[in-house]
């Protein structure tokens, strides 16, 4: 394995950590204010990646696909929360389960109707595509570095709104004491509504990025989310600094696991064995990682004691 | 369900009250879920050759598999104890085939694959009352593996997901390939980032690719494949290629060498008249999923036309001689009862603003499958 390989499946890991990242902040911080188990969240990804491929389509403009993203997650992820959500904050985790997994049911057979069952067509601009060379001779698609880029501001934002910001203090105060903010005269309800639409903005927003360079289809959402769980059970659930830690550790130990474990088990084992034994235990690589971060910390890396 | 095959159904149900129908096919596949696109194609291609035939001796159940084995199982022994229908069909999927296509046939019922083709099925586990209509898993992928030996490719890097499908096209493409392997990979299923993959195969140093990413899959590897700049040539079998997934690839697919039993211009009567009604009847192309579901009906069609399904022995004989106009030209069972045809080699191109396939040449003439002999009936 060259280094050039070497660092090209690293930067290919922060790329899919950084995505991640932009799922499992909104989850964390939906779970760490209002105490919500949202299975529905890849929904919300789901409604943000067709939005923009269909305004994509009408339009032409990628900008504007993302912004449409924007708008209709939250959007949905807004009329989510006051029709079916509100009424479970009280409820225990299996009706919350139970609810938002019928949630995942009626968007999905909702976007077939609207939509129908063969997958949308939504492309990277053109300013984006294409690879490009960086130094070292390592040759990258400009669109996934462009997502680094963007993941990393968000990260960055989302790190301002939430220190900086009155609204921050109100999270970081929801996620201490709910029934105290409530107490001292904050608006909780609208304080919830306004961070599942954000979370659920977030999320729309990942899908709209990942929908051009994958399949924008019923039910992609549901494969992101599982990764996006282990990502804030790893980070700690509720922590933002805990989801992007937990997504760049994810990232990097599936993309690396795929790429470097087979070639492992090469060096000792016949090719074909150590290419299927490499790959059923890349595919575990994360959930072992789960696993011993769980060991070590039981409330994952960033949890509140 | 959606509603349309809730319409379907209600009306089909309108028309059995009527009409007593003289044979009853439970059809079981896949409407909902990711995989669904496959399933309509496969019934709106069985239901177009049905209405096309003006029979009203044929009644067809149709219910969703959700691409579940254990809810395709539930609906299978629905249909065969409380419902008791004389043919099954429809299943895409081939873990699905497998749950239910042995008992179906050991409880006596015909079982017509409009997809899946798992080798257990074609070998050791075939059975009299079970029959084939689209082909065998690994038939695709040998034309592909023969295509890049005439191509004159001597390095390819072969990659599948890790699942038996996914292990029958690997092994399947290696059994008729004759150059070296630059990589072998099996991805995850479901996996729809291959950045690590596409970083490998730059790094190998080979001359073709061969893949096997059915639906989504797929859709994700061409466009990451497209932009990262990589210009091996990459081959594989149609159903990455199909109508349905086409236009959700774009661009990325142009020029892209695949291999089918089946494409739009095939140049036979029964071909062109099906690819003109479909598109007239549902306002889309067929995809091949949507031939092979017109090629069971009529298979079925032609064996009803000329023998009583309550007489298993006669049944099963007009089933094997396969007496209909498939959209695929020549078609015959061979002992086994999996098709012996050819496998053509497309090549996607634009027509238009539609992308779709031209046949280019024939990847393997008359072919059959490589378990016949192991199977004993």
């Amino acid at each position: 394995m060259t280094f050039v390989l070497l660092a090209e499946q690293v930067l290919n890991g922060l790329q899919f950590g950084v995505m991640l990242f932009l799922m499992a902040a909104g989850l964390t911080l939906i779970f760490g204010v209002m105490g919500l188990i949202n299975l529905a969240h890849g929904s919300l990804y789901m409604v943000g990646a067709f939005a923009a491929a269909a305004t994509a389509a009408a339009t032409g403009s990628f900008l504007l696909a993302l912004a449409a993203s924007l708008a209709a997650a939250a959007a949905a992820g807004a009329l989510m929360e006051l029709m079916v959500i509100r009424r479970l904050y009280a409820r225990d985790h299996l009706d919350q389960v139970l609810a938002t997994f019928a949630l995942i049911l009626i968007f999905s057979e909702g976007t077939r109707w609207l939509f129908g069952s063969f997958p949308l067509y939504l492309d990277i601009p053109d300013a984006l595509s294409g690879p490009i060379s960086l130094p070292f001779g390592i040759d990258y698609p400009r669109y996934r570095l462009a997502i680094i880029g963007i993941g990393l501001v968000v990260a960055f934002a989302m790190y301002l709104l939430i220190t900086r910001t009155r609204i921050g203090i109100q999270i970081r105060a929801g996620e201490e004491d709910r029934e105290m903010i409530a107490a001292l005269g904050v608006d909780i309800s609208k304080l919830y509504t306004i961070v599942f639409a954000l979370g659920a903005a977030l999320a729309g927003f990942a899908g709209a990025l990942i929908g051009a360079i994958q399949s924008v289809q019923v039910g992609m959402g549901e494969p992101v989310l599982i990764l996006a769980f282990v990502v804030i059970v790893i980070g700690g659930i509720g922590s933002v600094k805990g989801a992007l830690v937990g997504s760049i550790l994810v990232g990097l130990t599936d993309t690396l696991g795929r790429a470097l474990l087979p070639v492992a088990f090469a060096t000792f084992m016949e090719p074909s064995a150590a290419t299927s034994l490499g790959a059923s235990l890349a595919s575990m690589a994360i959930y072992i990682l789960m696993a011993a971060v769980l060991i070590l910390r039981p409330r994952g890396l960033y949890g509140a004691a | 369900m959606t509603l349309k095959t809730l319409i379907g159904a209600a009306a089909l149900t309108a028309l059995a009250t009527v009409a007593q129908a003289d044979v009853k096919v439970g059809m079981i596949t896949t409407l909902s879920g990711g995989g669904a696109g496959l399933g309509m194609d496969v019934r709106d291609g069985f239901m177009l050759a049905l209405k096309q035939s003006g029979r009203d001796d044929i009644e067809v159940i149709i219910e969703d598999d959700q691409r579940k084995p254990d809810v395709a199982v539930q609906i299978a022994d629905r249909m065969i104890q409380a419902e008791d229908v004389d043919v099954l069909t429809g299943i895409i999927w081939s873990n699905l085939a497998m749950a239910v296509v042995p008992s179906a046939t050991a409880q006596g019922k015909f079982y017509l694959s409009p997809n899946a083709g798992p080798s257990a099925l074609a070998g050791k586990g075939c059975h009299p009352l079970y029959f084939n209509v689209a082909w065998q898993n690994d038939n695709l992928h040998e034309a592909a593996g023969a295509y890049a030996n005439s191509a004159g490719y001597a390095n390819s890097f072969i990659l599948a997901p890790n699942y038996p499908a996914g292990q029958d096209a690997l092994t399947g493409y290696k059994r008729f390939y004759e150059g070296d392997l630059a990589g072998e990979i099996y991805t995850k299923l479901g996996q729809t980032d291959y950045a690590a993959e596409i970083a490998q195969i730059r790094a190998s140093g080979a001359d073709s690719v061969f893949f096997f990413l059915p639906g989504g899959m797929g859709i994700s590897f061409l466009k990451q494949y497209a932009d990262a700049g990589v210009d091996i040539p990459v081959v594989g079998p149609a159903f990455s290629f199909d109508q349905g997934i086409l236009q959700a690839v774009g661009d990325a697919a142009l020029g892209v060498v695949n291999t089918s039993q089946w494409s739009k211009d095939l140049d036979n009567p029964t071909n062109a008249a099906f690819v003109e009604s479909f598109e007239a009847e549902y306002g889309r192309l067929p995809s091949l999923y949507a031939s092979q579901g017109f090629d069971t009906a009529n298979l079925l069609i032609s064996a009803v036309a000329a023998a009583d399904v309550s007489d298993a022995a006669a049944f099963q004989a007009a089933l094997e001689a396969a007496n209909f106009d498939s959209t695929r030209g020549d078609f015959a069972f061979g002992p086994n009862h999996h098709p012996i045809q050819d496998i053509y080699v497309r090549e996607v191109i634009k027509e238009g603003e539609i992308y779709t396939n031209k046949v280019i040449g024939i990847g393997l003439e008359d072919h059959a499958d490589a378990y016949a002999a192991e199977c004993q009936m």
